[in-house]
């Protein structure tokens, strides 16, 4: 007997181990899927953000000079431009939300139609916009 | 088992995602840029007693509270769905670090918040 044979080897002709095709890389392939894996990528950076928050929580509740450090580490033009990145991320977040928001949620009919999903996904992306910038304006308001 | 965690782990997703898409933007741009260059609001915006007395009222815990936690559950369940994209499959390691750092996380922000007292 050969060594060769006695090393089973993954063939296509092997009936126990049949050949699988490879998913490797199978979202680079349509246009279609690299939008959805760039809307799950987002996930990533709204984690990083988080993290931000939690380390600024953390620091916080250790003090005033801990928690000055924080803000100082904010100040750093680095992170300045890294918020910068968050942000764009965030938008494409908000906007990737609601654009896939009419599959997502049950079916609404007016007079019997259904209603188009531009609709939903324009209304959302409306409201985003308002509250968002309420919110900037409550901030905005509040005296030094 | 598995059915009975779901829903609960998809409406940490949901309200996550919403959240993150009605105020993310600007939390974004306020706490990352705008308080920091002094741009737009106050440059003390964010200064230690101000940050204090709103994360000990009810409400700004409140506030913290939910932006951090479900921000990281939504990310948590999105990552936990791309690993599989990429073909890192479901298995004891991923879980503990998908859900088990979330968790974590919330666990510790709960006791960071209730410790600044109210």
């Amino acid at each position: 007997m050969s060594t060769q044979t006695s090393t089973p080897m993954r063939t296509q002709g092997d009936k126990r181990r049949p050949y699988v095709r490879s998913m490797d890389g199978w979202w680079k392939k349509d246009p279609y899927f690299l939008r959805y894996m760039a809307m799950e990528a987002t996930s990533v950076l709204v984690a990083v953000y988080a993290v931000i928050l939690l380390v600024g929580l953390a620091r916080l509740s250790q003090g005033e000079a801990a928690y000055n450090g924080w803000l100082a580490a904010l100040k750093s033009p680095l992170s300045v431009a890294f918020h910068g990145l968050i942000l764009l991320v965030f938008a494409y977040h908000t906007w990737s939300w609601f654009k896939v928001m009419p599959k997502t949620m049950p079916m609404i009919f007016l007079g019997g139609k259904k209603l188009p999903q531009a609709a939903i996904t324009w209304t959302g992306v409306v409201v985003a916009v308002a509250v968002n910038l309420l919110v900037l304006c409550m901030l905005v308001r509040v005296q030094p | 088992m598995k059915r009975a965690n779901d829903p609960i782990f998809w409406a940490l997703f949901g309200a996550g995602g919403m959240l993150a898409a009605l105020v993310g933007a600007a939390l974004v741009f306020v706490t990352g840029i705008a308080a920091p260059l002094g741009m737009l609001v106050s440059q003390d915006l964010m200064r230690y007693q101000r940050v204090l007395g709103f994360a000990q009222h009810w409400l700004g815990k409140a506030i913290v509270f939910a932006v951090i936690v479900l921000f990281l559950w939504h990310a948590a369940l999105r990552i936990f769905h791309m690993l599989h994209d990429f073909g890192i499959h479901a298995g004891t390691g991923v879980k503990l670090v998908c859900f088990g750092l979330p968790l974590l996380s919330t666990i510790a922000a709960a006791y960071w918040l209730l410790g600044l007292g109210f």
